[in-house]
């Protein structure tokens, strides 16, 4: 039963995407069914960007979209097109050094989400007049650290960040 | 599986009334919950939603705030007149998961997923909130607190989507909203509970203690009547009469019917004078 002028469109089990990954821009069919996690992960062979629970909770997969951190395991691929994606593969290894000094990783399974939650903390001061550094880091789970580690890691990164600026 | 990909709100409508089994996707934090393992879900097809910008902003109009669609937990996080306007509104939004859920979790979403545990959907309630559904060439409006009929099963058509949720204005003179969850963040509500008093009367709203979020129409009339409160078993047997707590994977019904009854004594003491 149509009742539209035109026919539309069959719907895709495939779709060709251009989205921009870490500043640089991207082209690739992506299948209906996949997550951003396995598009990075398997199709582009970013493994920086881990999963952890696959189901929104850790947060080890986080990768901004559009400038805001999201879990990439709950992305449907398709949602990407034409928007910006960055991983932990984007940050400068140079801007860690606030991490790894505080013990802000021990295992590691965790630290690329931390890093990108991190990240856009450091880029967002702003943030802090409404939420604390715990609420924002809230959705990045870490078994080794006691959490103390990250925090006091991102307090320093602010602090000298605001000492350059 | 397969994804159909409107260009316009016109063409999804279009494409949802003519195959009324395309799921609609806005930001995937239900639906893709352990997704590799949900293989059935990967042979249904789906509607994507989120290339619709025009379905993303919040609006103000004279006589409510407007959320669209698409609207999500951290665009009212991020908008200071809503925590000032509708405190109940931003509390809800900063308790659900944690940012990278806020980021990507929409109010619409919250309410068609219709978890009895919905915290978006407990504060909406509270305000009085009316949803806005669209089908192809048809508008209804819909009060949030008749949209639910039972476990999971709401008065939207599937052809319908939900445009926008419309929230409105009013003098508020007591505004509460708890959530009790075994912690801060990435916590679903064992209990959660929303109120509301203003000149229309009282919005008692209940989540996790009934098979839908709902109101509480008989601890409604015990506030409205002044009747004095001198504990949290003075409101048993109003609360017994709203709600019908059980025994789940997250808490008890003995657990869920006190700290209610806890929760909402406690908020309300001090604030209105028959609660002492
Ligand atoms: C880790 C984690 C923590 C969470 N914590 C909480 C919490 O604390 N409190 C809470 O309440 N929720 C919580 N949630 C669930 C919450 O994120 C969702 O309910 C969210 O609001 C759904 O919005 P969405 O846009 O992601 O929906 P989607 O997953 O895209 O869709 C959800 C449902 O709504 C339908 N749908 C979406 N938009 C429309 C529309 N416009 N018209 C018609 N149908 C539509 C879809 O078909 C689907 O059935 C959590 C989820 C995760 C993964
Ligand atoms: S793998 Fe995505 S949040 Fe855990
Ligand atoms: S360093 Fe091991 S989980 Fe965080």
């Amino acid at each position: 039963m149509t009742t539209t002028g035109s026919p539309l469109p069959a719907p895709h089990s495939a779709i060709g995407i251009d989205f921009t990954l870490n500043g640089e821009p991207v082209s690739l069919s992506v299948s209906a069914a996949e997550r951003l996690l396995d598009t990075l992960r398997e199709r582009l062979r970013l493994t920086g960007t881990k999963e952890g629970c696959g189901e929104g909770e850790c947060g080890s997969c986080t990768v901004w979209l559009d400038g805001l951190p999201v879990c990439a395991c709950l992305v449907p691929s398709y949602q990407v097109r034409g928007r910006r994606v960055d991983t932990v593969e984007g940050v400068a290894p140079t801007r860690l050094a606030p991490y790894l000094a505080s013990g802000a990783t021990q295992c590691g399974a965790c630290t690329p989400g931390v890093v990108m939650t991190a990240e856009w903390i450091r880029r967002h001061p702003t943030l802090l007049a409404t939420h604390t550094v715990r609420e924002l880091m809230a959705g990045n789970l870490c078994r080794c650290t006691g959490y103390d580690g990250i925090v006091n890691g991102i307090a320093a990164a602010l602090d000298a960040d605001r000492e350059r600026a | 599986m397969s994804i159909v990909i409107p260009d316009t709100r016109a063409e999804a409508l279009a494409r949802l009334a003519d195959d009324q089994t395309l799921i609609p996707v806005a930001g995937g934090t239900d639906l893709l919950v352990h997704w590799p393992a949900r293989v059935d879900d990967h042979d249904r097809a789906y509607l994507d939603l989120s290339g619709l910008a025009e379905l993303r902003p919040l609006r103000w109009t004279a006589d409510a705030l407007v959320l669209g669609a698409l609207t999500t937990y951290w665009d009212v996080v991020t908008e200071p007149r809503v925590a000032m306007e509708f405190p109940l509104l931003a509390a809800a939004a900063r308790q659900v998961g944690a940012i990278q859920i806020q980021t990507r979790g929409t109010w619409a979403g919250n309410l068609v997923n219709a978890s009895p545990a919905a915290d978006g959907v407990l504060a909406l309630m509270a305000y009085g909130a009316v949803v806005v559904l669209e089908s192809r060439g048809e508008t209804e409006e819909v009060p949030l607190d008749e949209f639910y009929t039972g476990y999971r099963s709401m008065r939207r058509r599937p052809d319908q989507l939900v445009t926008a949720i419309r929230v409105p204005h009013g003098a508020r003179d007591v505004q509460l909203f708890e959530k009790v969850g075994s912690r801060g963040a990435q916590a679903i509500a064992k209990v959660g509970v929303a109120a509301a008093r203003s000149a229309a009367g009282w919005r008692v709203v209940a989540a996790s203690v009934a098979p839908t979020v709902r109101r509480c129409p008989a601890l409604e009339r015990l506030l409205a009547a002044g009747t004095p409160i001198r504990g949290p078993d003075d409101l048993l047997p109003a609360l017994d009469q709203d709600v019908a707590p059980i025994d789940d994977l997250r808490s008890t019904a003995a657990y869920r019917r006190a700290t209610m009854a806890r929760v909402l004594y406690h908020g309300l003491r001090g604030v209105v004078d028959s609660v002492r």
